[in-house]
């Protein structure tokens, strides 16, 4: 079989698991009494109705970029980062400590703003660390690991929003009290749409791309992943380079964080995370831990979601169908790839 | 049962293992299967057994053509394989290894097969008790135990894969018996091998692979060089000996203890030359992979020094071995030696010691070239490393290693190979000797420990002999320290 056929297949098989994972979906909604048809124009009319919804549909997509390019370090090495929504939380809650510091002091906007995201990205490096120091020198296998530290987060953003960091008055669900105009970062036009995010996103993705297909370090971190025993053998220090690619995925996912905190909610919420470090890594097995497709891949999920919030208002049903859909997505692409691995075998 | 196989072609990848196989397999006479390693012998064996299916072709049995879909219809068919590594299930009974692959019926009637293995066995003067377990059974009884179940599930045709390998002369003699014994009855017994000998004394009729293809069909008498030539398109004959030790002591072992949870092994003191072959004789397990990984720095002596040169290693992690010039061989190469997943190119740029941080990728193609061809590499640069065969990929491990070592250590490396891979691989270790390297090398093949080796240490139960020196022992002495016999202890310190 020649191999431009063989892409095709693939390509056939992806677009057909598409299709199949929009059916079932429709079957979901059709068993809760509902049209079909009327949803997904919702959820089209709800991502790009207009322009202010489009904005959120980037303003979403950032996120979910930056830490599925990180995701495919720690994936190149054969790791399985559950720790990421820590590491966003982690990242979030050491912006929010920059910016709570010197938002009455005289350094400028913009260069607080930076300082935000480099401690952003220490905090959730510095969280991903623990992961991988647990796993390497404790034996703690980084999924345990990573799922208890989330939680670990979690209860500290808590403590942070109703204690230390209250509101004047009472601390509240909605967050800690939201830092002056002059620390949010310029939107376009009317929107709620930054510039500067969707800049810092994209050399995200374009330097993981580099990184993993071009470099020595990207090459020895996919040897790591692939057969640690053999690599070692080869000279490759593999403890060290597990620690690297914790350290590059917290990293990253202390930017999102970050970017959470400066562009998006002006404060820290409890909810910080807002879930995009599993929704990453459920665009990360998606493309197959490829590079090239995590930005358009991550577009769809993004589509998806904030074409989905307007469903309860106008529809009364609820807005996590866009997750059943985009986790029907997942489980199918990856049913439909053992599928076509046993087609192929059998050509 | 006759078997046929008409236009078999087999591909993994861009390897063409089977290339157009015709072959006629009659009833009542043993076949002989020969070819040199990544011939496609064993890939067509597995598709007659099911464990792979042809991309095209035909098999008919006695005449009529089937399709074997999996290992269980290969047997309903009547096709049963002895595999090179037993697959049968050591912590349960023998006899309980026998009813697992029996179909039908939710309740084994163990009383009926008893009695039928008993009678079995008494066929072939086998004496296996059916209420022992496997794990206590030696790999020439497990061996017995398969063809016998084999024989049980209604086996009337069956392939044996190197099965020779790792069973005592006296228990090949007694499979060779069997043998004969099941083509009289009229069986097809195929005989997989690339041992010559064996092949010219058992077999009636001989297929010779090469390259995927059956290169020729042979009936006795057997003429030898004509069976070589076919193997492998040419004559090879084994090297000269070649010394290149320099008498200068390049490595340093002063009373040397290395413990693990069942050897010991107390004591070892010992000048390795520069250019130096030393060979580790000794049953499996006697202590020389321990030995050889505590001088690959993968495990801590518990006593002792490591001394290369002057610089004292005791202690030092194994980047710090490796640094200094000791590379490790080992014997699992897709576990320990390779990456399955990664292409030969980049097996190439993992191996190069750039510190560069970009990677050139038309110099590691042109580096990755020029290795296959000086290092006879039956494979493309983008070829997969698993989808190589295991000489291919026993010929990559060593493309790998950096171009100056002072030492360098080996687990088998010939295991598995054909005699023109095994001869090649020794010369231009050879040619690293002639450098300066030093070697130790560990292997089953005393034949390989004799040739190639300056110096020989044998390995028993974790104590070590005295330094032999190869000119002056021979197989008969060496086979018997191997046995524990004659055995001159090292002096305490």
């Amino acid at each position: 079989m020649s191999k431009s056929n063989s892409r095709w297949i693939g390509l056939s098989f992806r677009v057909g698991a598409i299709v199949l994972a929009l059916l079932f979906t429709a079957i979901v909604i059709l068993v809760t009494n509902a049209n079909p048809l009327d949803v997904f124009s919702n959820i089209l009319d709800g991502a790009f109705g207009s322009t202010d919804n489009f904005a959120h549909v980037i303003v979403s997509w950032v996120p979910l970029l930056v830490v599925t390019s990180g995701l495919l370090i720690t994936f190149a090495a054969g790791l399985w980062n559950i720790g990421i929504e820590g590491q966003i939380t982690i990242g979030a809650i050491f912006t929010t400590f920059i910016l709570r510091s010197l938002q009455d002091s005289s350094v400028s906007p913009a260069i607080i703003l930076i300082l935000g995201i480099l401690a952003g990205i220490i905090g959730g490096a510095l969280w991903a660390a623990l992961v991988g120091w647990l796993k390497v020198y404790g034996g703690v296998n980084e999924i345990f690991g990573g799922l208890g530290l989330n939680f670990v987060a979690t209860a500290i953003t808590l403590w942070l929003i109703f204690g230390p960091w209250k509101r004047p008055g009472i601390g509240s669900m909605s967050g800690t009290q939201p830092f002056p105009d002059a620390l949010s970062m310029p939107v376009i036009g009317e929107t709620s749409l930054s510039i500067w995010p969707v800049i810092i996103a994209i050399a995200g993705i374009v330097i993981i791309y580099i990184l993993l297909s071009g470099t020595y370090f990207g090459l020895r971190l996919k040897a790591v992943g692939k057969n640690m025993r053999s690599a070692f053998l080869l000279g490759i220090p593999t403890t060290r380079y597990m620690m690297l690619s914790f350290l590059i995925c917290g990293g990253f996912a202390g930017i999102a964080g970050a970017l959470q905190v400066e562009a998006v909610y002006h404060r820290l919420i409890p909810s910080i995370s807002s879930g995009y470090g599993f929704l990453g890594l459920l665009v990360a097995m998606l493309v197959n831990y490829q590079a090239l497709w995590v930005a358009p891949v991550a577009l769809f999920f993004a589509i998806l979601n904030t074409g989905s919030i307007q469903l309860p208002i106008v529809l009364k049903l609820d807005s996590s169908l866009g997750g059943v859909l985009q986790e029907a997505l997942v489980l199918i692409v990856i049913l439909m790839e053992g599928a076509r691995r046993r087609f192929m075998k059998k050509e | 049962m006759d078997i046929e196989l008409k236009n078999v072609h087999k591909w993994f990848g861009s390897v063409h293992a089977n290339d157009g196989i015709n072959l006629k397999l009659p009833g009542g006479i043993i076949q002989g299967i020969l070819g040199e390693n990544g011939a496609g012998k064993s890939t067509l064996m597995k598709i007659l057994s099911g464990f792979y299916q042809a991309d095209e072709g035909e098999i008919l049995l006695d005449g009529k053509p089937v399709k074997i879909s999996d290992p269980a219809s290969s047997l309903r068919h009547g096709i049963g394989m002895l595999h090179q590594d037993p697959l049968d299930f050591p912590p349960m009974k023998v006899i309980d290894n026998l009813l697992i692959g029996k179909e039908g019926g939710l309740l084994p009637n163990r009383k009926q097969a008893v009695k039928e293995f008993k009678d079995l066995q008494q066929r072939f003067g086998f004496d296996i008790d059916p209420d022992s377990y496997v794990d206590m059974l030696t790999v020439g009884e497990r061996q017995q135990l398969e063809i016998l179940r084999l024989l049980w599930l209604g086996a009337r045709a069956l392939i044996l894969d190197e099965p020779t390998t790792g069973i005592s002369s006296l228990q090949r003699i007694k499979l060779f018996e069997t043998l004969k014994i099941l083509a009289k009855d009229g069986m097809t017994v195929i005989f997989v091998s690339h041992k010559l000998e064996e092949v010219e004394g058992l077999c009636q009729r001989v297929a010779v692979f090469r390259r995927g293809q059956v290169v020729g069909e042979v009936r006795p008498p057997y003429k030898t060089m004509d069976l070589v030539k076919m193997m492998f398109g040419k004559v090879v004959s084994a090297d000269s000996r070649v010394y290149a030790r320099s008498g200068e002591n390049k490595l340093t072992l002063d009373s040397l203890s290395i413990e693990d949870y069942r050897l010991h092994i107390k004591n070892v003191n010992l000048g390795v030359q520069q250019g130096e072959v030393i060979g580790l004789a000794g049953m499996e397990g006697s202590g020389q992979r321990q030995f050889l990984r505590t001088l690959g720095g993968l495990m801590r002596p518990v006593g002792g020094k490591i001394l290369l040169g002057k610089k004292d290693l005791t202690g030092r992690p194994y980047h710090t071995f490796l640094e200094s010039g000791i590379s490790y061989v080992p014997a699992a190469r897709l576990e320990e030696g390779l990456i399955p997943g990664l292409s030969l190119t980049e097996h190439f740029i993992l191996s190069d010691e750039s510190r560069k941080f970009m990677i050139d990728r038309s110099k590691a193609l042109t580096v990755t070239q020029d290795r296959i061809s000086s290092f006879s590499i039956r494979g493309t640069p983008v070829s997969l490393i698993e989808e190589l065969s295991g000489g291919n990929q026993q010929r990559a491990l060593l493309a790998l290693l950096r171009p100056q070592i002072k030492l360098l250590l080996l687990e088998h490396p010939t295991r598995g190979l054909d005699i023109e891979s095994a001869i090649w691989i020794w010369s231009t270790l050879k040619e690293r000797c002639k450098t300066g390297t030093s070697i130790f090398f560990m292997s089953s093949d005393l034949e390989e420990i004799l040739l190639y080796s300056d110096r020989i240490l044998v390995f028993f139960g974790g104590k070590v002999s005295q330094p032999i020196e190869s000119v002056e022992t021979s197989v008969e002495q060496l086979g018997q320290l191997i046995g524990g016999k004659g055995f001159q202890e090292r002096e305490e310190h």
